[in-house]
């Protein structure tokens, strides 16, 4: 009996292997053409393991270019790093007074906070853009930053952890002498550590990936993060593939890497609602 | 616990009535406090620009000569949104590619989900593998597609005519199948996602339901009929309900690899909004389409929240 299972997990297990492929077959490609000339690229069949090796010129010409992809990456780190940072002080704050202050109206605040997640962040770009040129924000990593200082998304997500942390903790705080601050800081946000990394893992990676809003906030290219940075190769390199998949690969791969490295957490945090955009 | 607290303490101060800041006030005033930055961040990035959005939606202006050079235009530009071809050509894209990237993405995980979850050896591979394209950003998977779609040397049309098929389609090159392609894209890197969503819950299902379900002689597949599909209930709905609102927002493959063509065969919503807003700057019009978008979106916002209450209920 248990003999007979195993036979029909290791047939599934070899088709689901067949399958995987097709999923990963596409950026194994990838590599293997950033890895080429350019004239090897579309030989059919397909060369896996590149016969001739353009490695080094591939790599030079993206990320020696006449704007390094450094620079990109550079503003990427950026962008992510300080809208993920203020979104978890924000957000947190928020919660924080939604979950364990009592005040008048705070919880029809809280509705009308949230009623705000009706509104498709595409449907009010274009007064955000006169906003922010209004505010002299336009082509500049500021304006792009402002926009995404805090979320209502997570301030909902660490208000219901919040509200599991039991008020002991703050009557004790109190009967010592701790201010609100002081509760904020050194007792919820310790206990907040799950809830905080994994919306910070995905504010992160939000960012990182956003190609909208760079679209439409940023017009000098010295300014574009990664996402941006791969369609100037595409405008650049149309005719050059080699070149392309070697900016896509080196767009790719990091995140992969940081991926696998935290896949729990961040597997975690996308089950429990890491909804793109 | 925690009212009884503040209850008492009001005679309390009633008879201290020196301080004004009282225990309760305090707690009021730092509440408010610790709400501010989110409260003037709502303020000014979510309710202006709705306010803004309504009033320019009325309105002609082109963002040259500043606010003076204002028209009010009452209801033209939503008159010329039911008459605008490329608006309605972007609806129709809209809704095609919800209809094939909605079902056919959740119907592919749901059965990648539940056989890695249960027949599969090194799941954690699985895992890794499907959501590699998720976690990627779909602008670097876009230009790696743009290549493997290329008309003429492309690997997919070499494999193509290789295998004996004399025209190929072009795919993002022809108006018949520029949407289909953006379609195949978007469910190849999405279906990772789903995954995830659909293991995460079919874990939390017990054990004991399928072990007591086999000893009373039920195939695999009643099981799954019976037990599996009932109880992944509420995940569908979930699943079904965010992948319909993302649908009506699909926007950054369009924008990098057709920008809406050729001849607007690819166009969407969002990326009319763009186009009306970003590059012609009818900010008027653009805002008129983009209460198209919200209107939309808030009405399936609205009908899920009433259809996700019930099933919490049940």
């Amino acid at each position: 009996m248990k003999k007979k299972l195993d036979i029909s997990k290791i047939l599934f297990t070899i088709g689901m292997l067949g399958i995987s492929i097709f999923f990963l077959v596409p950026l194994i490609w990838m590599m293997s053409a950033a890895f080429k000339f350019e004239k090897d690229v579309m030989v059919f069949p397909i060369q896996w393991i590149p016969k001739d090796w353009n490695l080094v010129e591939n790599f030079k010409a993206v990320w020696m270019a006449d704007i390094p992809f450094y620079k990109f990456y550079f503003n990427s780190i950026k962008l992510a790093t300080i809208q993920t940072l203020s979104t978890l002080i924000f957000s947190s704050m928020a919660a924080f007074s939604f979950s364990k202050l009592q005040f008048k109206g705070r919880d029809f605040v809280f509705a009308l906070v949230l009623s705000f997640m009706i509104i498709p962040e595409q449907a009010t770009l274009v007064p955000r853009f006169i906003l922010i040129k209004w505010l002299g924000l336009y082509n500049t990593h500021e304006g792009l930053i402002l926009m995404g200082l805090f979320s209502i998304y997570f301030t909902f997500l660490m208000r219901q952890y919040m509200v599991g942390i039991s008020n002991e903790y703050i009557e004790a705080a109190k009967l010592d002498g701790a201010g609100y601050f002081k509760i904020y800081w050194s007792i919820i946000l310790p206990l907040c550590k799950p809830i905080l990394a994994t919306a910070g893992i995905i504010k992160f990676i939000w960012i990182w990936n956003d190609y909208q809003g760079p679209l439409i906030f940023l017009l000098n290219k010295d300014l574009y993060p990664i996402t941006l940075g791969l369609q100037l190769f595409k405008d650049d390199y149309a005719d050059n593939f080699a070149v392309l998949m070697m900016a896509s690969m080196s767009a790719v791969i990091p995140l992969v890497i940081v991926f696998i490295i935290l896949q729990k957490q961040v597997i975690k945090g996308i089950a429990l609602g890491g909804v793109k955009g | 616990m925690e009212n009884k607290v503040i209850n008492t303490s009001v005679p309390v101060n009633y008879v201290h009535n020196k301080t004004f800041w009282t225990n309760r006030r305090k707690e009021g005033l730092f509440g408010w406090l610790f709400l501010l930055p989110e409260i003037i961040g709502i303020l000014l990035l979510y309710l202006f620009p709705l306010v803004f959005s309504l009033v320019l939606s009325f309105s002609d202006w082109n963002l040259v000569g500043g606010l003076q050079a204002i028209h009010f235009a009452g209801f033209d530009n939503f008159l010329k949104l039911i008459e605008d071809e490329k608006v309605i050509m972007a609806l129709k894209n809209n809704f095609i590619f919800t209809i094939f990237t909605v079902p056919i993405g959740m119907f592919l995980a749901i059965i990648l989900a539940v056989i890695i979850h249960t027949k599969v050896y090194m799941s954690s591979y699985f895992k890794i593998a499907f959501f590699i394209p998720y976690i990627s950003s779909i602008i670097a998977i876009g230009a790696v597609w743009s290549a493997l779609f290329h008309p003429s040397l492309g690997p997919i049309n070499q494999f193509l005519t290789g295998i004996g098929i004399e025209n190929p389609p072009i795919w993002l090159a022809s108006p018949k199948t520029s949407l289909i392609s953006i379609i195949i894209i978007t469910i190849w890197a999405g279906l990772g996602y789903q995954i995830i969503i659909y293991l995460s819950s079919l874990s939390s299902i017990p054990e004991e339901l399928y072990e007591a379900a086999s000893i009373d002689g039920a195939s695999q597949l009643q099981q799954f009929f019976k037990i599996t599909l009932p109880l992944l209930g509420p995940t569908n709905v979930f699943l079904f309900i965010t992948l319909l609102i993302g649908s009506f927002k699909v926007f950054d493959l369009i924008a990098f690899l057709t920008q809406g063509g050729p001849n607007n065969s690819s166009t969407v919503i969002v990326f009319r909004i763009y186009e009306e807003g970003f590059q012609q700057f009818n900010m008027g019009y653009a805002s008129a389409i983009s209460w198209l978008l919200f209107i939309i979106v808030g009405v399936i916002t609205l009908i899920s929240w009433k259809l996700q209450k019930r099933f919490v209920h049940s």
